[in-house]
C-alpha cells in the first residue's frame, strides 16, 4: 500500500472532469421531471449528443461547434419522446426506454465512419497567473470552458426554479398539471420545452464524454452514465445543488477506487463499485424526513380533456 | 410470451430450412455472439474481421449473423438460443463469460456446433479456442521494461480471470528481465468495454507515475489518454490500433481469428467437425505482433523481434523457470516450463508483483 502515490490535487481535478457529463445529464433531467415528465431516455439522448458533437467537431475542426451540435442533436432526438408522450399520450416509461434503445442504435449507425478518428481538442481556459495559485489553481482553474458551463448551468437552473416566474410555472405544471391547466398555462407546450432542454443538456453531457473525457467515438461509449443521471435526480430529491454534490460523489468514488487500486489498497472493488448506490439509498432514507417529495404529476399523462 | 417467441423462432427456422431446400443447396449458417460493438477497434472488431473473412472465403455458401453488445449471462443464453432456433449450424461465442451459457444452450441443441473463445469447458458439440496472448505480452513486457523511465508500468486489467492474470505475469516477467527495477501498478476496471472508465483508469495510472500503459480491455480510450498526457507509451490490444502510432502506441498484439474461423466453417461443411481445444500462438499466426514503431530504439526493437522469433519457432517458452510465486513459494524449477493446464487455470501472481488478485 502506498497512499502517497495518490496526488490529491490531480485526484480532485480528475473527478471534477469525471462528474461533468453526469451534471449535464442530471440537471437536464431534473428540469424535465420538475415539469412532471419522467424521461428514461437520457442515455439515448446522451449518446446521440456524443456522436453529433463528435461528428461536427471532426468535420468543422471546432470542438465548440461540436458542443452546439450536440445540444441540438440531443434536443432533436428528444422530440421523438415529445411526440410519443405529449402528442400521442403514450406511456412515458416505455417511450423513454424506446428512446434509449433508438438512440443507441441510431448513434451507432451515424458513427460508422467515425470509429478511430481523433477529434480536435478543446483547450483549457487560460486564467493566466491565477492558475499558479497552489492547490486551488490546479484543481479549479485548469479545465475547459464546458466544465465551467456545467457549473453555471446548475446555478442558473437553481435560480430559475427558485426565483423566477418561469420557474414557478414550471413547478406548478409538475406538481399538478390539471390545476396549471385550469389557470391557463399551456401544459404540453411547457413540457415540450422542458423535454427539449433536457435533451440538449444530455447531448452536451454525451459530447463531453466523446470530445473531452475519452476523447474518441465508439459505439455505446456512454456506458450507463445516463442511467446514473436518472438515479442522481432521485438522489438529489429534485434539487439542483444536490445534483452537483451527488455527481461529485458518484464521479469521485469511481476515481477514488481506481486511485486506491493503483496505490495497492486491497479494498474489494465491488464494494466501491456499489457504494454510490448504497449511499443513494441511505441518503434517500435520511431525506425522507425532508418534505420535498417527487413532483406530484411525475410520470402521469396529461390531456386537456381530463 | 416465451411460448410465442419459441413458436416464432421455430417457424422462422422452418421457413429458413424449407427456403434452403427450395434453393437446391443448403447454406451453412453461422452465428456470432459479440461482447462489445464491432466498432470497438479491439477484441470484437477482430472477431468480426474473422467473420467477414469467412464470408469472403465461402461467398454464397455461408450465411452469417451476429449480435453485438451481448451481456455475459442470461442475455447471452437468450441470444444463442435464438440463433440456434433460427437454424444456425455453428455458433461462435466470443467472450469468456459466455462459457456456461454456451454449455447450457449446447446441451439443448445437440445438432448445432458451438465454438467458445477463451473458455475451458467443452462438450461433444462445444469446442474451445483461444490464442496464446501471453506470448505477445512477453514481447510487450520486454519493450515496456526497456522503455520506462519512471520504472512504473501501469496495467489496466478487465476481470481477474486466468486469461488476464497470465498476461500480467508474462508481461511482468519479461519487463523485469529487461529492467530489474520495474514495478507494475495494476488497476481492475471490471469491464471489457467502457471507454470512459478505461480512460479514467489510464489517467489515474499516469498520474501515479506510470509512463507505460498496458491494457487488457477492448477500447482505444487508454491510447487517447496516453496521447494527451504525452511521454507515455501504450500497446495496441487485440487489434493493431495503428491510428495511434508511432506514439503513444509503439507495438501491438493482434488477434487473427480468420484462418481458424475459415477452417472450422470448412469442417462443418465437410461434416468433419469435431470438438477440439485449440490454443495457438505466434507460431501458428493466431497472435500477431503489430509493427514496432520508430519510437522504440533500434536495439530494443531487435531484441523484441528476436524474442518473437524464438517464441514462434518454439525454442523459448515465456514461462520458463526459475519462477517463484508471489508468496515466495517455488513454481517452476530452473529450465522447467509451465504446462498448459497450469496456464489455463492461473490464479496467482509471480514473485515481484505487488498487490492482491481481487477474489
Amino acid at each position: 500500500m502506498d497512499l502517497s502515490a495518490i496526488n490529491p490535487v490531480l485526484f480532485v481535478a480528475g473527478f471534477l472532469v469525471a462528474a461533468t457529463p453526469l451534471i449535464f445529464a442530471a440537471v437536464g433531467e431534473l428540469v424535465v421531471e420538475r415539469t412532471g415528465v419522467l424521461n428514461l431516455g437520457v442515455e439515448g439522448m446522451m449518446i446521440m449528443g456524443a456522436i453529433c458533437g463528435f461528428a461536427t467537431a471532426v468535420e468543422t475542426g471546432s470542438p465548440l461547434l461540436g458542443f452546439v451540435a450536440a445540444a441540438v442533436g440531443g434536443a432533436t432526438i428528444s422530440l421523438l419522446f415529445v411526440f410519443l408522450t405529449q402528442v400521442m399520450l403514450a406511456n412515458q416509461v416505455a417511450s423513454g426506454l424506446a428512446l434509449t434503445l433508438f438512440g443507441l442504435g441510431f448513434s451507432a449507425l451515424m458513427g460508422q465512419s467515425y470509429v478511430g478518428v481523433k477529434p480536435p481538442r478543446l483547450g483549457d481556459v487560460d486564467f493566466g497567473p491565477l492558475s499558479d495559485i497552489p492547490v486551488i489553481g490546479p484543481i479549479l482553474l485548469t479545465h475547459d470552458i464546458i466544465l465551467y458551463l456545467g457549473l453555471a448551468l446548475v446555478a442558473a437552473v437553481w435560480a430559475t426554479l427558485k426565483f423566477t416566474r418561469i420557474g414557478l410555472v414550471l413547478r406548478a405544471v409538475g406538481e399538478n398539471h390539471d390545476a396549471a391547466h385550469a389557470l391557463g398555462y399551456k401544459v404540453v407546450r411547457i413540457r415540450t420545452a422542458a423535454i427539449m432542454f433536457g435533451g440538449a443538456c444530455a447531448g452536451l453531457g454525451g459530447a463531453y464524454i466523446s470530445l473531452i473525457r475519452v476523447p474518441q467515438w465508439t459505439e455505446g461509449m456512454t456506458a450507463g452514465v445516463g442511467w446514473i443521471a436518472l438515479a442522481l435526480v432521485v438522489f438529489a430529491s429534485w434539487k439542483p445543488w444536490r445534483v452537483l454534490a451527488g455527481a461529485y460523489l458518484f464521479g469521485g468514488i469511481t476515481q477514488l477506487q481506481l486511485n486506491l487500486q493503483g496505490a495497492g489498497v486491497a479494498i474489494p472493488v465491488e464494494y466501491l463499485a456499489m457504494s454510490p448506490y448504497v449511499i443513494t439509498i441511505v441518503v434517500l432514507v435520511i431525506l425522507s424526513a425532508d418534505k420535498s417529495a417527487a413532483p406530484g404529476s411525475l410520470g402521469r399523462t396529461f390531456h386537456a380533456s381530463s | 410470451m416465451k411460448f410465442t417467441k419459441l413458436m416464432t423462432g421455430a417457424a422462422m427456422a422452418m421457413a429458413l430450412a424449407t427456403g434452403a431446400l427450395a434453393d437446391g443447396h443448403a447454406k451453412t449458417k453461422l452465428g456470432f455472439v459479440y461482447v462489445g460493438p464491432v466498432g470497438d477497434g479491439g477484441w470484437t472488431y477482430e472477431h468480426n474481421k474473422g467473420r467477414l473473412a469467412v464470408e469472403a472465403e465461402f461467398g454464397d455458401a455461408v450465411e452469417t449473423v451476429f449480435v453485438e453488445n451481448v451481456a455475459e449471462g442470461p442475455d447471452s443464453e437468450r441470444v444463442m438460443t435464438q440463433m440456434a432456433l433460427d437454424g444456425a449450424d455453428m455458433i461462435f461465442t466470443t467472450s469468456f463469460g459466455y462459457m456456461d451459457p454456451t454449455i447450457n444452450v449446447a446441451a439443448k441443441f445437440p445438432n448445432v456446433k458451438f465454438e467458445h473463445a477463451t473458455g475451458y469447458k467443452r462438450a461433444d458439440n462445444v469446442s474451445t479456442y483461444s490464442a496464446r496472448f501471453y506470448e505477445g505480452r512477453a514481447i510487450q513486457g520486454h519493450i515496456a521494461g526497456k522503455m520506462t523511465k519512471s520504472n512504473t508500468v501501469g496495467y489496466i486489467g478487465s476481470y481477474p480471470i486466468p486469461e488476464v492474470i497470465r498476461g500480467i505475469n508474462s508481461a511482468f516477467l519479461h519487463a523485469r528481465k529487461a529492467n530489474p527495477d520495474v514495478q507494475f501498478k495494476i488497476v481492475w476496471a471490471y469491464t471489457w468495454f467502457d471507454p470512459a472508465k478505461e480512460a479514467d483508469a489510464a489517467k489515474v495510472l499516469i498520474e501515479q507515475g506510470a509512463d507505460v500503459i498496458l491494457q487488457h480491455t477492448d477500447s482505444t480510450a487508454p491510447q487517447a489518454a496516453a496521447q494527451e498526457a504525452g511521454n507515455v507509451i501504450t500497446f495496441g490490444q487485440a487489434s493493431d490500433m495503428a491510428q495511434y502510432a508511432p506514439l503513444p502506441r509503439v507495438s501491438s498484439i493482434i488477434d487473427d481469428w480468420a484462418p481458424y474461423y475459415i477452417a472450422r466453417t470448412k469442417a462443418v461443411m465437410d461434416g468433419t467437425w469435431e470438438s477440439t481445444d485449440t490454443w495457438d500462438g505466434i507460431g501458428a499466426g493466431m497472435v500477431g505482433i503489430g509493427e514496432i514503431s520508430d519510437a522504440v530504439p533500434a536495439d530494443v526493437k531487435a531484441e523484441a523481434l528476436a524474442l518473437k522469433a524464438s517464441i514462434a519457432d518454439g525454442s523459448y517458452m515465456p514461462f520458463t523457470g526459475p519462477i517463484k510465486k508471489q508468496d515466495g513459494s517455488d513454481w517452476l524449477a530452473d529450465g522447467e516450463t509451465a504446462d498448459d493446464g497450469t496456464l489455463a487455470g492461473m490464479n496467482f501472481y509471480v514473485e515481484g508483483i505487488e498487490g492482491d488478485i481481487p477474489q
